[in-house]
């Protein structure tokens, strides 16, 4: 179990990263930057903060969802 | 038909459907009301978690406050829905394991302690108030602008309604009332967004539309910016506070959004750790739909009214506009008397106050929709402010039948807890009227501050009761009252003892009290892992409930229905 528990958390922090570089990464702290290049009437730092950064958080926990199924079934420890 | 007919008919409609789900759906037995029996299906529970979520602030005042803050705006559309993946991540599967009822339950049960859980209740009672007490004036709000009641009439109708199905249909009755309240909120939302986003950029998806161009080629977003920096106020795609800030308040919003206890239950209800997984999934696709909507309305709106209204002959002004001034939402005033409607950021010399709420509640005439479309934002609107309150009543109601009587008199049985889970849901009612008619004048700050509050107290000591093996009671009483200390503290010192100090000079570093959450959170983190190393491990039998929440099998009992 304690592998399991190992693999949960590499997912988390793998998944966890992302969040952080879509949203405070990208939306915030780079926003400047990112907002020099343009993707039809955005600026890129903008629509990271006001649509990308929530899209990206949507797939994420889908991605999550899809990871942890995999993984209960590997170590047995999935829901009948 | 006239509006006010549409409205009274679709409002009533909508209505004799809560009803007629609470009285179908109504709760039998203590789980039921406590969790629905956790028997719902994520894509259900996902829906109601939604609705749950998105009070009469996200669907009537969001659109609006981003219109007027640009860039600054996107701190609610991050932070309001980043704590899903928190939630998702960190938080929900763990505590659908543990398998109890409420957010003091497990922190009663991992640290051991009524004290702890003692603390706990205080914290979730504490936050839902102030929450719930904020929804009571929106619903009294809504009622008296859209069905000419006065507010104190709005309140009390709205309250009645959220007696009957929280009070009788408990968590199970809210839960499917939530659902349609979902449908009928996103459609009312959607309906005017679609058409004025085909208005103005020619693009059905408003998403898409705000990225668009508008009719003379140019974008949008281009032409939005260089309008209000001609007339001398900020880029619309650019912010004026720190960046800082925008970090901490962004943080702040998010952790609190996983640490609201009204909120977290929601994950309680479904049957299984993979249901809750996949439910948190399913409530930020449909908060996701309204969110990301939203940016696109403000933007449109904000562009109207400036297209519409400044600079244009004080005779001439569209339909909508002499609508609304009677409500006093838009006032244009000609200070100057040169006939011209002068829009500038100097308070002395502008000519044109518009309300921010006026986003969403004109978006209709503005797009020239049917009357029956004010009707439904109407009903949307009361959808919101009811389904929010009656999940935060549920959680006062339960933190006091179970937490508090349940812990000291144990032997009471199952129909006396259902019997004073009830009457708390029906005081808790009471109360929350009461603020609604009397409101404190703090009401609406306070609310921003119940996430900063949620933030520093519940959220680390979930985290590390899950993640941590060695967290003890002693470490989790110290780390979630300095950070609810330190928090409270802060907001209390800028915004009622001292206000006129309230500015970024005297801010912890820059920090702003609707961020400062985020250094709660990390106070608490802070205190619960040191003076954990300085005490005792906790017992062994804890340690082995901590093993066993962290494997997905064998959370079983859900009941169907």
């Amino acid at each position: 179990m304690k592998q399991y528990w190992k693999r949960n958390i590499r997912t988390l922090l793998i998944l966890l990263a992302v969040w952080f570089i879509v949203s405070f990464g990208f939306g915030i702290l780079l926003v400047e930057p990112l907002n020099a290049i343009k993707i039809g009437g955005y600026k890129l730092g903008f629509w990271f903060a006001q649509q990308g950064s929530i899209f990206s958080f949507v797939i994420l926990i889908f991605v999550y969802v899809y990871r942890m199924n995999k993984l209960d079934e590997e170590f047995d420890v999935n829901e009948k | 038909m006239e509006i006010l007919t549409w409205t009274y008919i679709l409002v009533g409609l909508s209505f004799a459907l809560y009803i007629g789900i609470a009285i179908y759906t109504r709760a039998g037995s203590t789980k039921e009301f406590y969790t629905a029996g956790g028997g719902v299906s994520p894509l259900a529970n996902g829906m109601a978690t939604a609705a749950d979520w998105m009070s009469a602030a996200s669907f009537i005042s969001m659109a609006g406050i981003i219109a007027f803050s640009g860039y600054d705006g996107s701190v609610y559309l991050m932070g309001w829905t980043g704590g899903y993946v928190l939630l998702a991540l960190l938080l929900a599967p763990y505590l659908r394991k543990f398998g109890k009822f409420t957010v003091p339950d497990f922190v009663g049960d991992r640290y051991y302690s009524n004290k702890a859980r003692v603390v706990a209740v205080f914290c979730a009672l504490f936050i839902s108030f102030t929450y719930v007490a904020g929804q009571m004036r929106g619903v009294g709000i809504v009622f008296s602008r859209y069905l000419e009641v006065d507010i104190e009439t709005g309140v009390l109708i709205g309250m009645t309604i959220v007696f009957f199905y929280a009070v009788l249909g408990g968590m199970k009755g809210i839960t499917y009332t939530q659902v349609a309240q979902y449908c009928v909120l996103i459609f009312a939302f959607m309906v005017p967004a679609i058409f004025i986003s085909i208005q103005l950029t020619g693009n059905p998806i408003p998403q898409l539309g705000l990225g668009g161009t508008v009719q003379d080629g140019t974008y949008l977003l281009d032409k939005l910016d260089g309008v209000l920096l001609d007339m001398g106020f900020q880029e619309y795609t650019s912010g004026r506070k720190s960046m800082a800030d925008i970090f901490a308040i962004t943080l702040a919003l998010m952790v609190g959004t996983a640490g609201l206890p009204h909120v977290i239950v929601r994950f309680f209800t479904v049957p299984r750790v993979k249901d809750a997984r996949l439910s948190a999934g399913y409530a930020l696709i449909f908060i996701a739909i309204l969110y990301t909507t939203a940016p696109a309305i403000a933007a449109f709106g904000i562009y109207n009214a400036i297209e519409t209204v400044a600079d244009k002959s004080v005779d001439e002004l569209p339909v909508w506009v002499e609508n609304w001034e009677k409500t006093n939402l838009i006032v244009v005033e000609d200070i100057n008397k040169d006939g011209i409607v002068q829009y500038t950021p100097n308070p002395e010399t502008n000519e044109l106050r518009i309300d921010k709420d006026i986003m969403v509640l004109a978006a209709p005439e503005i797009a020239k929709l049917p009357n029956w479309v004010v009707g439904l934002v109407a009903a949307g609107g009361m959808a919101a402010a009811l389904s929010t309150a009656a999940g935060l009543l549920l959680v006062i109601s339960t933190s006091v039948s179970r937490d508090l009587f349940r812990t000291f008199v144990p032997s009471m049985t199952e129909k006396t807890e259902l019997i004073i889970a009830r009457v708390s849901a029906a005081f808790a009612v009471i109360i929350a009227g009461y603020f609604g008619i009397n409101p404190p004048g703090f009401v609406a700050e306070v609310v921003a501050f119940a996430f900063g509050l949620a933030a520093a107290s519940f959220f680390p000591v979930i985290i590390m009761g899950i993640f941590s093996t060695r967290m003890n009671k002693e470490g989790a009483i110290s780390g979630m009252i300095s950070g609810l200390a330190f928090t409270l503290a802060y907001i209390t010192y800028f915004k009622f003892i001292s206000p006129e100090s309230n500015s970024m000079d005297n801010w912890l570093f820059g920090i702003s009290p609707e961020g400062i959450g985020t250094i709660g959170m990390v106070i608490n983190f802070v205190v619960c892992y040191v003076v954990s190393k300085l005490t005792p491990a906790p017992p062994a039998d804890v340690q082995a409930m901590i093993q066993e929440i962290r494997i997905p099998r064998g959370a079983g009992e859900a009941q169907e229905h």
